[in-house]
């Protein structure tokens, strides 16, 4: 296939080089099978695609969770998401569409249905959740210049994140948040340090936790908080 | 007999022991005509011919055997015996002399024989005479009576003791044999008598430390007390009258057994009451005892548990006089509030010098009490009183003293001092930062309100904050004087420029203090929409000002400023001294009769909260200036005001006074945003230098550099600046290492 190949990239940079048009981005395939899988996936996108945008909006993305049967809300379409390394949230772009399906094999809604919980898998890999966890924080930043996220995203969002896996920490926690008044928004900081915490720290007795080293000071005050409800 | 006859022994040794008989007999006292010359050259010649004849006849060994014997024969038959029927001092004395008498001897008998010390001896290897003489001493009288003169001097001693009066000078010559007896050594002084001196002195004094205790018939501090004040006294007496006459060394083993046998069985005994009394004995003043405690320190080793209890008492009535002021406060009225604010800080001051009087009599100033009071001092006054703090109680003590003249007008040296107890008082205070910073506002407040110079006694306190903390501390209050003073030759210069300038017209008398932002506290001012006449001296002294100084901007803080009024009212026409603000509003009736709240407040675009404040006092108070309509006691917007031109007073100069509103949550509020900013700017400063630090590191490195300065950051703020700094991304974490801190260019 080699001789096709080569003859269709030289065509194809050919072609990219003269007048790289919609449907010559099209064609910016190395293999026929592969160009196959790459049209299939453009042509999803247009399905779901805001046809002035050329994004999938927030309807899209509703009307692509009811097709794969999850809800919107579900934390796999954030995996979904992440991906897709999607910018904005609600929003998906092209290339965002094509870097998350080609990477999960899915041309088609049933192949992406059936890849999501591979994809599942992949993300609690210790190696990708820190960064998928980063990545949540960052995609719920919505407004320019945002830095912090308030206090009942914030709670919401740990619960689609972490819940699963630290249930505890993450009812307490969120009770903490709710109950308290120093805190009204949490920084990036402040998120990533309790993914160190549920990680790191023995719950619910703290034994290995020590308010003198770097942990950010909202969890000294949670620790404390904790201690004195245990009494 | 002197020739070369041959002296046989028996003839020769008859010659000898006639000399002998005769001194012995001088010796024990039987009179005889002394030697004379010739019987002691007879005598010597002999020995002499004796150890020189030639062989057979050389006595010399026999000779030197015969003055052994000679001398021991002498003390077993005469000395011996009659020491040995004597007893307690006749035997000391007996021995004392029988040992003067055995020193003579052998002197005598070491001259006569002295042919065998220079040349027989040292050729046979021999103890020479002396050693011989005084060995027969030690072997024949010494040892066997030892026991009984040791015995007979230890009861002497004791008798000296129990405060007899005894020949001293026999026990010392006494000791003094003991000694001599060793020659060089002092091992039969140490073995033979200090040893068993020592003993009996523990147990005298064990016997006699026991009585003491066990005296029931009186309580036991007393027994205490008196206990103490008794083994002074028997360390005193056996300084005075025993230690002269033993022997140098044996003075630290003595004073050493006293103590063990005194002190040391009933050491904790002792230091249970000195305990328990000492607190009693801090209430009732008790100087003496107390100083006898610290004397006795070395002795029971009390200082440390002493110096505690001294602590907290000092604590407890310090914290006592704040509970009683708290209680007070809680019936009180916000005049009596300040009266007993008052009240409390002239008897922390009277506190804190009678701990000082302690430290210095009782204690001659050890550094262990110093370090408890400030302790104690430290702890409390760091509480201060529920809402307000012990920084602001002192600000608002001097603020009377400089008023007022303080509680029962002191004269100007008790103001003086009074001053420096202060002073030395807010030196406890940990957060004197905040103590400034109220002391500037009340600083600014007295400064502006009069017209003259700064009191005397308020300069002395700037010197004295100045010498106590520095430069630094004091340096925007030293700002806030300056001003002043500046200001006043502005204003001579202002006057001058006017005069030169007939054409210009102030229209009133204006004069104007110019304050440096950065020294005076912030003060809140409205933009007051001024009336004309009040506006147009403003503008000319703007432009005057300007041609001075291109480089400053004047911004007006109305807040402040005094103004006085002619109100021409029915009766008489009176002055009024008024805030500006007043003045202001009553200005605006030269153009109505009536105007109405809402009338008013367009007008002058007074911000409500003050236009409120500023009408009460004009209508609702006791000078009605205004009358209000509905004349209740609160200024509401549907209010309307008219002139009262019935108003009079007494006076023809009145003031009409206006309440101040002082901020003290804004003065809290602006200490604590200054502190976070020196934080950072601490945080910062580390990090810049460092580039990546471990954050403990960075925690203790700013503490460290804050030390000493006004306020003691705690671990939770130093890490909540951390965490900003990293939010404002002057700092990151590390991503391996959360605990690195790491400085973003």
């Amino acid at each position: 296939m080699r001789r096709s190949s080569t003859k269709k990239a030289g065509q194809a940079a050919s072609a990219a080089r003269a007048n790289p048009s919609a449907a010559d981005l099209l064609r910016t395939a190395s293999s026929k099978a592969t160009s196959k899988e790459l049209e299939r996936i453009d042509s999803l996108f247009s399905a779901y695609a805001n046809g002035t945008s050329g994004l999938v909006d927030p309807e899209g993305i509703e009307s692509l969770c009811a097709d794969l049967e999850v809800d919107h809300t579900d934390v796999r379409i954030l995996m979904l998401a992440w991906k897709m390394k999607a910018e904005r949230q609600g929003y998906f772009t092209l290339d965002e569409w094509r870097r998350g399906l080609k990477s999960l094999k899915a041309d088609t809604i049933s192949k992406l249905k059936k890849a999501l919980p591979q994809l599942e898998k992949e993300v609690k890999r210790q190696s990708n959740f820190a960064d998928f966890y980063a990545y949540a924080f960052c995609y719920c930043l919505t407004e320019e210049k945002q830095k912090n996220i308030d206090i009942e995203n914030i709670c919401e969002l740990l619960d689609l994140v972490l819940g699963n896996q630290f249930r505890a920490q993450v009812d307490y926690f969120v009770e903490y948040l709710k109950a308290q008044n120093d805190y009204k928004v949490i920084n990036m900081d402040q998120w990533t340090g309790f993914l160190r915490f549920c990680n790191e720290i023995s719950f619910p007795d703290f034994s290995n936790y020590d308010p003198e080293l770097a942990w950010p000071l909202v969890l000294d005050n949670f620790v404390d908080w904790m201690q004195a409800k245990q009494g | 007999m002197y020739g070369n006859a041959v002296i046989k022994f028996e003839d020769g040794w008859e010659i000898v022991k006639k000399g002998l008989t005769k001194l012995e007999n001088i010796l024990e006292g039987i009179p005889e005509l002394p030697f004379t010359g010739e019987d002691y050259m007879m005598i010597y010649n002999t020995i002499y011919s004796m150890c020189t004849q030639k062989p057979p006849h050389d006595y010399s060994q026999k000779i030197y055997d015969k003055f052994k014997e000679a001398i021991g024969e002498y003390l077993a038959l005469k000395v011996l015996p009659s020491l040995e029927s004597k007893h307690g001092d006749f035997l000391l004395r007996d021995f004392v002399t029988r040992w003067g008498n055995h020193k003579v001897m052998v002197r005598w008998l070491s001259r006569l024989f002295n042919y065998l010390n220079r040349y027989f001896i040292g050729r046979r290897g021999l103890p020479n005479l002396n050693e011989v003489g005084f060995g027969c001493f030690e072997t024949l009288v010494y040892q066997p009576m030892k026991g009984n003169i040791r015995e007979a001097a230890i009861t002497l001693i004791n008798r000296e003791r129990d405060g007899e009066q005894t020949d001293n000078t026999l026990l010392k010559n006494v000791v003094d044999i003991f000694i001599e007896i060793g020659g060089e050594s002092m091992a039969f002084y140490v073995n033979d008598f200090e040893v068993y001196f020592l003993q009996d002195t523990g147990v005298y004094y064990a016997r006699k430390a026991s009585s003491w205790v066990l005296d029931n018939s009186r309580p036991l501090e007393d027994i205490c007390e008196g206990f103490l004040s008794k083994a002074e006294e028997c360390q005193k007496r056996e300084k005075e009258r025993i230690l002269p006459y033993v022997h140098s060394s044996s003075d630290p083993k003595l004073l050493e057994k006293i103590h063990q046998e005194i002190y040391v069985p009933y050491k904790n005994q002792l230091l249970e009451q000195e305990l328990a009394q000492f607190l009693s004995l801090l209430r009732n003043n008790m100087m003496d005892e107390i100083s006898r405690i610290y004397k006795n320190r070395k002795v029971i080793c009390l200082l440390e548990p002493v110096a505690k209890l001294f602590q907290e008492h000092a604590a407890a009535e310090g914290t006592s006089l704040l509970k009683q002021t708290e209680d007070a406060r809680g019936q009180a009225t916000a005049a009596t509030v300040g009266q007993l604010h008052q009240v409390l800080v002239t008897n922390l001051i009277e506190l804190h010098d009678r701990y000082m009087v302690y430290i210095a009599d009782c204690f001659s100033g050890h550094f262990l009490f110093r370090k408890a009071l400030d302790d104690a001092f430290r702890t409390f006054l760091d509480w201060g009183l529920s809402n307000t703090s012990t920084g602001e109680l002192f600000v608002n003590f001097c603020d009377n003293i400089f008023k007022k003249g303080g509680i029962g007008k002191l004269s100007d040296e008790a103001i003086e001092e009074t001053i420096g107890k202060i002073v030395e008082l807010v030196a406890y205070i940990s957060d004197r930062g905040l103590f400034i910073e109220f002391y500037r506002g009340s600083l600014a407040r007295r400064l502006l309100s009069q017209q003259n110079s700064m009191d005397e006694h308020e300069r002395f306190m700037l010197s004295k904050l100045k010498h106590r903390f520095g430069a630094s501390f004091t340096s925007k209050l030293e700002g806030m004087v300056v001003d002043l003073e500046l200001s006043k030759e502005m204003a001579a210069e202002f006057k001058d420029h006017i005069s030169n300038h007939p054409s210009v017209d102030l229209g009133l008398d204006l004069s104007v203090s110019v304050l440096t932002t950065g020294y005076w506290p912030s003060i809140k001012s409205a933009n007051l929409n001024l009336p004309e006449e009040m506006e147009k001296p403003l503008r000319i002294f703007e432009d005057f000002f300007r041609s001075r100084s291109q480089h400053r901007r004047l911004s007006w803080i109305f807040s402040f400023g005094n103004c006085i009024l002619i109100g021409q009212f029915d009766l008489k026409a009176i002055e009024l001294v008024l805030s500006t603000y007043q003045a202001a509003i009553l200005l605006l009736f030269n153009g109505a009769d009536r105007l109405s709240y809402s009338d008013i407040l367009a007008q002058l675009q007074l911000p409500e909260v003050d236009l409120v404040r500023v009408l009460q006092s004009l209508s609702c108070g006791k000078y009605k200036i205004l009358n209000k309509i509905p004349s209740m006691k609160t200024v509401l917007p549907t209010d309307v005001f008219e002139f009262n031109p019935s108003f009079s007073d007494r006076m023809t100069r009145m003031k009409v006074p206006l309440p101040v509103v002082e901020d003290r949550k804004k003065v809290i509020q602006d200490v604590d945003r200054a502190r976070r900013y020196a934080i950072d700017a601490s945080l910062v400063r580390i990090m810049k230098m460092r580039k990546v630090l471990n954050h403990q590191q960075l925690v203790a490195e700013c503490t460290e550099q804050m030390r000493g300065g006004v306020f003691k950051p705690d671990i939770r703020t130093i890490k909540m600046r951390i965490e900003d700094l990293i939010y404002r991304e002057y700092l990151e974490r590390d991503k391996e290492n959360q605990q690195l801190v790491k400085y973003m260019a």
